[in-house]
């Protein structure tokens, strides 16, 4: 370990840290002998315990944003403390809406480049390397940083386990965002939660995912009853979502979740590159389309070539009659 | 009504449909071939569009880097009806990542004085998804991102901005940097009248020296980058491809009873 420290840009929800902060932060303890986390918001103390249960000695919290979009002022407090010569190794962000909004900010205010999209981060020699899927997910290109400055890395969900190391609860310690005027003027003036019943999408034990196959936007409901009867969630792919079919907190893919669930059930999905990201490292995939030439039945254990139509009613109609 | 002007950063790209292809050189993606313009762009363009329609006037211009001087994915913008384009083309801008290319458009576009600068939220080929944001930080402009709905009204954005659990209401003056997704609008099909007339309008071809940029800020230089290999991901075992005959359902029950997630 030649690493002195790695901060992990924490997002805390409802005062919990998000689940892929606590895998970065599970990760950067193998990587570097100090973990920091950076949080903002109004609930950074009660998520200093959690926080330091995965690792982070202490959190920098940037305090509430009172409505602002986090990426200019969080990314302004975490420069000024880089600048004025804390400056970690590497600092992770977890390649959420506002983690990436934060990387990018970050990037250019510190002229540093920025590496995204990771789903793995290795020691080579003194410097870390990042691995990258690309095309859809059959090829690695392994990367790294060549120049000098901290190394910002954009990690994709469930890259690594989170696995808490017992440690004491982090030091709060207050890292307020500098003045950035004009920069910092959009705000947020509503929140609005689609709710949705069942476990959360990229928790659940097992997803089913309805795409344009489906042919309608009424046929989802079918989706959702399966999804149901499995205790499971119900997932979407990009196309229906830009279809307005159902909305986008339902989709999985580059853009939306990264589920990796026991079993992912892709119903009239053809699994466009955009989608296999999310969903190939399911333990068991089982697929339902019409084209045998899907890209879909490339990734899946057990591929059915038949009508959605046909299918998942029956699917529906045996399992109720099980219960 | 004030009149409104829109860029709308576009990227051309290698089409996604054929195969991609990694340079053996220096393992990034072979950009040599046509480019087309990436499907992504066409939701901002038809935003912009709109958006200047609604304002009562305004133009909207296309910021775009590509090599080889490549205006085959402009020429489908101005099609759907972009009135001109800036276009950065120099062998010094071949192997930049993010960050160099954000510095590139940011350049670009300060000298459109643009009301509001839209990107997708991410490309189709490279899809970083940070360009957008560090293109912002360089202009000293706010940013919204993931909008999958825009309105302009008394200087104002107002965004719906996709979040985790739903989205949020946001409001930003501008001059802003908006980042569209996919379905924000539909975006029209460009009829044979915007086809003939997109081959007459302005496109103004720059150079990194026009710009003002030094060449070691941008390229594989100003990248401060490498990768070090490219491999093969493990593939899935292959697994049992069935047609249904009628028995489709209870092979899937199956499978889930073996599983015991039934």
């Amino acid at each position: 370990m030649t690493r002195a420290s790695i901060w992990v840009l924490a997002e805390v929800v409802d005062g919990t840290p998000i689940t892929t902060s606590l895998e970065l932060l599970t990760h950067a303890r193998s990587l570097a002998s100090t973990v920091e986390a950076v949080a903002w918001g109004a609930e950074t103390a009660a998520a200093a315990a959690t926080l330091g249960e995965y690792g982070a000695t202490t959190v920098h919290d940037v305090g509430d944003l009172a409505g602002a979009l986090p990426g200019v002022p969080v990314a302004a407090a975490i420069a000024a403390l880089v600048e004025g010569g804390a400056a970690p190794d590497a600092i992770l962000f977890p390649a959420t809406y506002d983690g990436r909004d934060v990387a990018g900010r970050l990037s250019a205010r510190l002229d540093l480049p920025v590496l995204t999209n990771v789903v793995g981060l290795d020691e080579e020699g003194d410097a870390l390397s990042s691995t990258h899927a690309i095309f859809g997910g059959t090829h690695n290109v392994v990367a790294r940083f060549t120049g000098s400055g901290p190394a910002l890395f954009v990690v994709r969900a469930k890259s690594f386990a989170a696995e808490p190391s017992g440690g004491a609860p982090a030091a709060v310690v207050a890292a307020p965002a500098p003045d950035t005027g004009a920069t910092n003027a959009a705000r947020v003036v509503a929140r609005h939660v689609e709710e949705r019943s069942g476990p959360k999408l990229d928790e659940a034990d097992v997803v089913v995912s309805g795409g344009r196959g489906l042919g309608e936007k009424d046929a989802y409901a079918m989706i959702e009853e399966l999804a149901g009867l499995l205790h499971g969630a119900a997932g979407a792919s990009r196309a229906i979502v830009d279809a307005g079919w159902v909305p986008y907190s339902h989709q999985v893919g580059q853009t939306g979740k990264t589920v990796k669930p026991t079993v992912y059930l892709a119903c009239g999905i053809s699994g466009a590159t955009q989608h296999m990201v999310g969903m190939k490292n399911s333990k068991n995939i089982v697929a339902i389309n019409k084209d045998q030439d899907a890209p879909i039945f490339s990734v899946a254990d057990l591929g059915i070539v038949g009508d959605v139509h046909k299918v998942v009613p029956k699917l529906i109609e045996a399992l109720k009659a099980r219960a | 009504m004030h009149a409104m002007n829109v860029v709308v950063c576009v990227k051309q790209i290698p089409d996604p449909a054929a195969p991609p292809a990694l340079d053996p050189g220096t393992h990034t993606l072979d950009r040599s071939g046509k480019l087309i313009l990436d499907d992504s762009d066409a939701y901002g363009v038809e935003m912009a569009l709109q958006l200047a329609d609604a304002a009562g006037g305004g133009e909207v211009t296309l910021v775009s880097m590509a090599p080889n001087g490549e205006v085959s994915g402009l020429r489908t913008a101005l099609a759907m009806g972009a009135a001109k384009a800036i276009l950065v083309s120099d062998d010094a801008l071949a192997g930049s990542d993010a960050l160099s290319t954000a510095k590139v458009l940011a350049a670009a576009v300060r000298r459109a004085e643009p009301d509001l600068v839209l990107a997708a939220t991410e490309s189709t080929d490279g899809y970083t998804g940070t360009t957008p944001v560090q293109m912002a930080e360089l202009l000293g402009m706010p940013s919204v991102t993931f909008a999958k709905k825009v309105e302009i009204a008394d200087g104002t954005v107002k965004v719906e901005r996709q979040t985790e659990a739903g989205y949020d209401e946001v409001t930003c003056p501008l001059p802003a940097v908006v980042t569209v997704t996919a379905g924000v609008v539909e975006p029209r099909y460009p009829s044979f009248k915007g086809i003939m007339a997109a081959k007459s309008k302005p496109v103004d071809t720059l150079t990194v020296a026009d710009l003002g940029l030094d060449p070691s800020e941008v390229g594989a230089t100003g990248s401060r980058q490498e990768i070090t290999s490219v491999t093969e991901a493990e593939a899935r075992q292959a697994g049992e491809i069935v047609t249904d005959e009628g028995d489709g359902a209870e092979r899937i029950v199956q499978f889930l009873e073996q599983l015991k997630v039934i």
